[in-house]
């Protein structure tokens, strides 16, 4: 009974934080983003960086809205459901968590609002200043959650006094191993999100007939992501040499690896076979595994028979949420090159179905950020807090199967009823088209538009008929 | 230790005033949706939703500085007291989300504006009552063994946690229509007035059966109020409260526009205070006081470092906005 309630519980919070974590995957990105163009337009003087930052602005709006709700969700997951890691291990996350509730709070109540609201009624500079200061706020959001999450995966700076997890060094706590590479990593992929979504509207803008706007999204969204698809490589090349030392069950489980050898193959295709611990239809890559994890052709990499049964991650999960990780990697790549070829044969803007690629590709980012994380997160098991914690032993004890069974199914009706709306209304922003961005500002009662999404046009006539 | 004590005194005081900023901002304002869903007519409507346009999502951010600063001042009691409310809580939460989705979407959704209407008014009367349970769970404390929370995720279904649900309704309500007669005019704010004397009858019913039950159900509590010399000393209490409800009935009735919201808002005060006279020094009522359940003072002092500069920002910036949309509002002006 207890442990299906486990099962329940970490299904729970898999659910409600994987939706949660495609709008930060997203707004991060997209917060410097709308900087870049409200800076490009106070140092230019181009009014079509305007209209394009203003249509995301409104798109921004509508995914910060709904990722705020969202998160409000998170830290009471951490009561209802996982109390006695709350407890064990509040003193030293809890300041975290505050800092992220605390940063988010401040940024939405001081510059938000400028930043939605203020076109008019700020000067350009101050207007800059603010986009500035939101894109600083999700960024030491991230800073702040993911400080946690890396305490979680790799803990230091700690002191255990009866069972219990207390602070000694902050700066070990925030700054724990796994930290500079996590967050490089993540932020890397939050930014190559948004930049495939940014590129794939730029090509559905052009493909529409807004050329202007549509080609500065195009090709600013295709420049950062020439830098940052191959940069992206290198971080995750680093992630997982850092994960091999602090965390070699994980990397032993995303490369299904069972035994501790030398000369290690690179398996492509593999399904893991926990019970005779052993891989099925295995198709593989000599020599090429311990290339990859130890950069010489005949490093040891030890395979996960070195830990009991009880301390290994699922591993088929962990393998396969890993190359579909690094599947759509190449994917991007793939489409970056393509890119570049075009261009240099003087066809990039004039090949229409290379504009159909790039707009089928938006959502991959987002699939490849759930992949990551469900990596890394299903990779730390069976623990909560790596080696010290398990996950079994931080779930609320007076939780019964049912109980689970109730709040899950209430969580997803209601995530599958909100999310689709919101994406119908990005849809609709983005049919409207940022060549339309300028008649904003609507007229004003109190102050202030009722809604973020009210200024656009079409929406606006829809409501008066 | 001294240090450490202070501290403790400190974040009491914070996590005091968090939640009582929550109960007092985001209460007007899901009073208001309840009383959304009690006025019919679409001009009413209209001004109904721009009265707390610009201020609500504000106003339920504070739920998340007091739930957070309950998890890091006070662990043990986060981890006690949220178990037990698993379902308030989730209730709450899923009729927030639905109630601000629904904000944003009826606008932009002529097609489905019934359906929203219905998840606005619908979602602040649930948030509303969960909360109110949670609050009545709270005081009739919950059963613990060792540092976990050790009843059933059901036990919030028993008389007394329902009873202060309904109540909380009916003062939700009461803030709502006190806020509606501040903001509007007319018509409406007519029919605020008489909305705001049927919640005080609720809320004065509520609060009187409360006073009963709870020194009756919990001997320590009857000690506290009754022995001498508090009996001298807490008297005020209930003599205040009585005096403030002849007040805003009064204010009510009269053509005082200010009153009526500033007499709630104290009535809720008083009503604070005498929960806090009730439970106090506890956090996890009748059985771990705020310095068993507090965390340890290197985690409260790194926290609270920067709580101490952004705090009053968050503060200075909410009286700002209240400042900035001060006045009268209407239905028909800056929607269309």
């Amino acid at each position: 009974m207890e442990s299906e309630a486990l099962l329940l519980s970490r299904l729970q919070f898999a659910w409600v934080v994987a939706w949660h974590i495609l709008l930060p995957a997203f707004t991060v990105g997209l917060a410097s983003y709308i900087a870049v163009l409200e800076g490009l337009h106070l140092f230019t003087g181009r009014s079509v960086y305007v209209r394009v930052s203003q249509f995301w602005i409104r798109i921004f709006a509508v995914s910060f809205g709904l990722g705020v709700v969202t998160g409000i969700v998170m830290p009471f997951q951490f009561g209802t459901n996982w109390s006695r890691f709350s407890d064990v291990a509040g003193d030293v996350i809890s300041p975290l968590l505050a800092y992220e509730g605390l940063t988010a709070f401040f940024l939405e109540a001081a510059f938000l609002g400028v930043l939605l609201f203020g076109r008019n009624r700020v000067p350009p500079s101050i207007h800059f200043v603010a986009a500035l200061m939101v894109a600083a706020g999700t960024l030491f959001s991230t800073f702040w959650i993911l400080a946690v999450n890396s305490w979680m995966q790799t803990p230091t700076g700690h002191e255990m006094i009866n069972g219990r997890f207390f602070p000694r060094d902050w700066f070990e706590i925030i700054f724990s191993p796994s930290f500079p590479y996590r967050l490089a990593h993540t932020v890397t992929a939050f930014y190559v999100t948004t930049g495939f979504v940014v590129l794939g509207v730029g090509a559905y803008t052009m493909r529409r007939g807004q050329t202007e706007e549509g080609r500065v999204m195009f090709t600013m969204a295709g420049l950062l992501l020439t830098v940052l698809v191959p940069l992206q490589v290198i971080i995750g090349d680093l992630h997982g040499l850092n994960t091999r030392d602090h965390q070699p069950a994980k990397l032993a489980a995303i490369e299904a690896i069972w035994e501790t050898q030398s000369r290690v193959p690179l398996a492509l295709f593999a399904i893991p076979d926990p019970e005779v611990e052993r891989n099925r239809a295995v198709i593989e890559i000599p020599l090429a595994g311990s290339l990859v994890l130890t950069h010489s052709l005949d490093g040891t990499v030890r395979g996960l028979k070195e830990w009991p049964k009880e301390d290994r991650p699922p591993v088929a999960i962990v393998f396969w949420a890993f190359r579909i990780m690094v599947g759509i990697g190449l994917e991007m790549a793939g489409i970056i090159l393509l890119g570049w070829i075009l261009h240099w044969r003087g066809r990039l803007f004039t090949t229409p179905s290379f504009q159909r690629l790039c707009e089928f590709a938006m959502p991959t980012g987002f699939i490849a950020v759930l992949a990551g994380w469900t990596t890394t997160e299903v990779g730390r098991q069976p623990w909560t807090v790596y080696g010290l914690m398990r996950t079994a032993e931080s779930v609320t004890p007076s939780l019964t199967a049912l109980d689970v069974t109730i709040s899950l199914a209430l969580y997803v009706v209601i995530y599958l009823l909100v999310y689709p709306m919101a994406l119908l209304f990005i849809v609709r922003i983005v049919r409207a088209g940022p060549a339309q961005a300028e008649a904003l500002d609507v007229p004003i009662s109190s102050g202030r538009p009722r809604g973020p999404v009210d200024a656009l046009p079409g929406v606006a006539s829809e409501r008066s008929h | 230790m001294e240090a450490a004590l202070d501290l403790i005194g400190l974040w009491t005081a914070i996590l005091a005033l968090g939640v009582f900023f929550y109960v007092l901002l985001d209460g007007f304002d899901l009073g208001v949706g309840i009383l959304y869903g009690l006025g019919r007519r679409p001009e009413w409507r209209a001004t109904m939703m721009n009265s707390i346009a610009p201020i609500w999502d504000g106003n339920e951010t504070w739920l998340v500085i007091g739930g957070i600063a309950l998890l890091a001042a006070f662990p043990l009691a986060f981890a006690i007291i949220i178990p037990a409310v698993y379902f308030p809580v989730l209730i709450m939460l899923l009729g927030l989300i639905f109630r601000g989705v629904a904000f944003e979407f009826r606008f932009k959704e002529a097609d489905h504006q019934g359906f929203w209407d219905l998840g606005f008014c619908y979602g602040s009367a649930v948030a509303t009552f969960a909360q109110g349970i949670v609050l009545g769970a709270f005081i009739r404390g919950f059963p613990v063994e060792g540092r976990h929370f050790a009843g059933t995720s059901f036990d919030w279904i028993a008389p007394f946690p329902l009873l202060i649900g309904v109540a909380l309704l009916f003062g939700y309500t009461l803030l709502g229509a006190g806020w509606l007669i501040l903001k509007t005019e007319g018509e409406l704010q007519a029919w605020a007035r008489k909305m705001g004397e049927r919640a005080l009858i609720g809320v004065v019913i509520g609060i009187a059966i409360v006073s009963i039950w709870t020194p009756l159900m919990h001997a320590h509590i009857a000690h506290r109020w009754f022995s001498w010399p508090n009996i001298v000393y807490f008297s005020p209490v209930p003599i205040v409260t009585a005096l403030l409800t002849w007040w805003v009935w009064r204010s009510l009735r009269s053509n005082a526009e200010a009153q009526p919201f500033i007499g709630s808002i104290c009535l809720f005060v008083m009503a604070y205070l005498g929960i806090a006279i009730s439970l106090w020094p506890m956090i996890v009522p009748h059985t771990i006081p705020l310095w068993e359940a507090a965390s340890s003072p290197r985690t409260q002092a790194f926290l609270m470092v920067g709580t101490l500069f952004l705090l009053p920002v968050i503060l200075m910036y909410t009286g700002w906005s209240y400042w900035i949309f001060r006045g009268k509002v209407r239905g028909d002006v800056g929607y269309h």
